[in-house]
């Protein structure tokens, strides 16, 4: 028998547990990304001014949609598949082989990234019909920093979330105590200069906030906050949650009773 | 012979509840070992501590001399674990589960070995069916072969037959036997006492976390042999009273060392005039060794 790592196959299998099921995974985020869009768009176009008028609301929301999308989804992947497993008693099949801390981190976390950056490339290419122009990005290589990063930090949020639940709705509520209201708040929808001072100062201390306006700087070369300063804060952060998530998982903290 | 598993003054405590008050013991290698003890003797929380599932509060655990937690990446390898719990992933089908499983410890060219185990386990023919779609008995065939993907030396079954069927039982009996034969050390826990009796060569009682019991299979019986007197009748003769072990109205349970002495019993009964309702003999098993051992002993708690 040949002998090498266990992560890959963990990370194989958390693809093909959302790949089985990509109704669900892929096209239903993306048909709700679709759905904002049309309604906002249709409702805001006129009456909201972004950079000054330099860009369209609908070409503006559309990068915020698509990084949403990448966010909630990759803290979709990574909580549900734990919690799932948890209450299953399947984890037991994790928890038996020589998989270190680091492969499970590592294999969680990626197949979260993968998970989120699908549906963010479908919700893309799905709103593209709406704003060809788009495509055609300045700075790419920060739209993908920004994405990579971001989704990393989701997916590693959800392997706490998934670590500390003990029940589905434990999951639902980090999701909808913690990880929506950090997400409409951080400028999906608007930039942060048309919001009152106060609540622009409290925007800057959400780290959803520089995800989002980095990764439009990838489109429009115009942001809210320098992205290199957005990109160091966004990998503190990640380097921060991914030293607590490793901690946790050395720790055995809930998994290993 | 080498020590397979080594289990050195393990406690853990949950709660208030003490699950293991210091157990240590020693299976070597090609045993074929039995767990007994009632339900939350702590059976399961030993079998947790060998599998790195639960962490022991004190002591040490070791499998072929490889601790538990500072060297578990080579304690895992050498060790498979059946889990009590009928769990699977509802996800996959049998072939993709062992895939997976094997893919864990690292084996990516594992076709061969899966194979053989779906034939083994009478899978084969289930080799592409989802999980879910499996019966009870069939689940428990796969969680078998997930702990022997990896060929593993040493083998825990955690109550592999319970709720299964008279047939599959008997099938898995064989099939586990020939790992044991096949030089496999096998730990076996079970609520059913024939089935350590059938199987197991030396057997370990657990009681409220503490070790009553540990020896071979036949000292155990030894240590209570004899036989034992069911009769049914108004009275014992007056000379028997201190040889009664159990009695349930005019149900009396007698120990007797030997067949003779069953002539003496039935000789003062007549002399006392004690008429005989029913009367049947019963030759010591390891349920009554069990029985004996567990209602004798107590336990610190």
């Amino acid at each position: 028998m040949i002998r090498g790592a266990g992560w890959p196959t963990l990370l194989h299998k958390e693809l093909l547990r959302f790949w089985k099921i990509s109704v669900q995974t892929i096209a239903a985020p993306v048909l709700t990304a679709l759905l904002y869009l049309l309604i906002f768009s249709h409702v805001l176009e006129s009456r909201v001014k972004v950079f000054n008028g330099e860009v369209g609301y609908t070409a503006f929301l559309i990068p915020g949609l698509v990084m949403m999308a990448v966010l909630q989804n990759a803290f979709a992947n990574s909580s549900s598949s734990l919690i799932q497993s948890k209450v299953t008693g399947n984890l037991i099949f994790v928890l038996l082989p020589p998989l270190s801390p680091t492969d499970l981190f590592v294999a969680y976390v990626l197949g979260a990234m993968v998970r989120g950056i699908v549906v963010g490339l479908g919700v893309f290419v799905v709103t593209l019909a709406f704003v060809p122009s788009l495509a055609a990005m300045p700075h790419p290589v920060w739209a993908i920093a920004f994405a990579l990063l971001g989704s990393a930090i989701l997916g590693t949020m959800g392997v706490i979330a998934g670590i500390w639940a003990e029940k589905f709705d434990q999951v639902a509520g980090f999701q909808n105590f913690v990880i929506m209201p950090l997400t409409f708040l951080s400028g999906v929808f608007y930039s942060i200069h048309s919001l009152p001072p106060f609540w622009q100062s409290l925007s800057r201390f959400n780290p959803f906030f520089y995800m989002i306006d980095g990764f439009r700087y990838g489109f429009f070369g115009l942001s809210d906050v320098a992205p290199a300063t957005s990109l160091a804060i966004v990998a503190t952060c990640c380097a921060a949650l991914a030293a607590l998530t490793l901690a946790l998982l050395s720790s055995g903290w809930k998994l290993r009773r | 012979m080498a020590v397979a598993v080594e289990v050195a003054n393990v406690t853990r405590r949950f709660g208030s509840v003490q699950a293991l008050a210091g157990v240590s013991l020693a299976v070597e290698e090609g045993e074929f070992f039995g767990l007994l003890g009632p339900n939350g003797a702590g059976k399961t929380t030993l079998i947790s501590i060998l599998a790195g599932l639960t962490r022991a509060d004190s002591g040490s655990a070791r499998i072929l001399g490889h601790d538990v937690i500072a060297d578990y990446r080579a304690a895992r390898r050498l060790l498979g674990v059946v889990p009590q719990e009928l769990v699977f992933d509802p996800f996959f089908s049998v072939r993709e589960t062992l895939r997976i499983q094997s893919g864990y410890f690292g084996i990516r060219d594992n076709a061969a070995w899966i194979d053989e185990i779906l034939h083994h386990l009478d899978l084969t023919s289930k080799a592409d069916a989802n999980m879910r779609s499996l019966s009870g008995g069939m689940k428990r065939r796969v969680l078998i072969g997930q702990a022997l993907v990896h060929k593993p030396p040493v083998i825990v079954l955690d109550e592999p037959t319970a709720g299964v069927d008279v047939e599959l039982r008997q099938s898995l009996w064989g099939f586990i036997r020939k790992l044991n034969r096949d030089g496999h050390t096998i730990i076996l826990t079970t609520h059913y006492i024939e089935e350590a009796e059938a199987l197991c060569g030396r057997i370990a009682m657990l009681k409220a976390g503490a070790l009553v019991a540990l020896d071979t299979k036949q000292n155990l019986l030894s240590q209570f042999a004899g036989l034992t007197v069911r009769l049914v009748a108004a009275r014992v003769p007056a000379s028997w009273q201190g040889r009664v072990r159990r009695r349930d109205d005019r149900v009396f349970l007698i120990g007797i060392a030997h067949y003779a002495e069953l002539e003496e019993l039935l000789a003062a009964l007549r002399a006392e005039g004690i008429a005989i309702d029913e009367l049947a003999l019963q030759e010591t098993d390891l349920e009554h060794v069990f029985l004996r051992i567990m209602g004798a002993k107590g336990a610190p708690r």
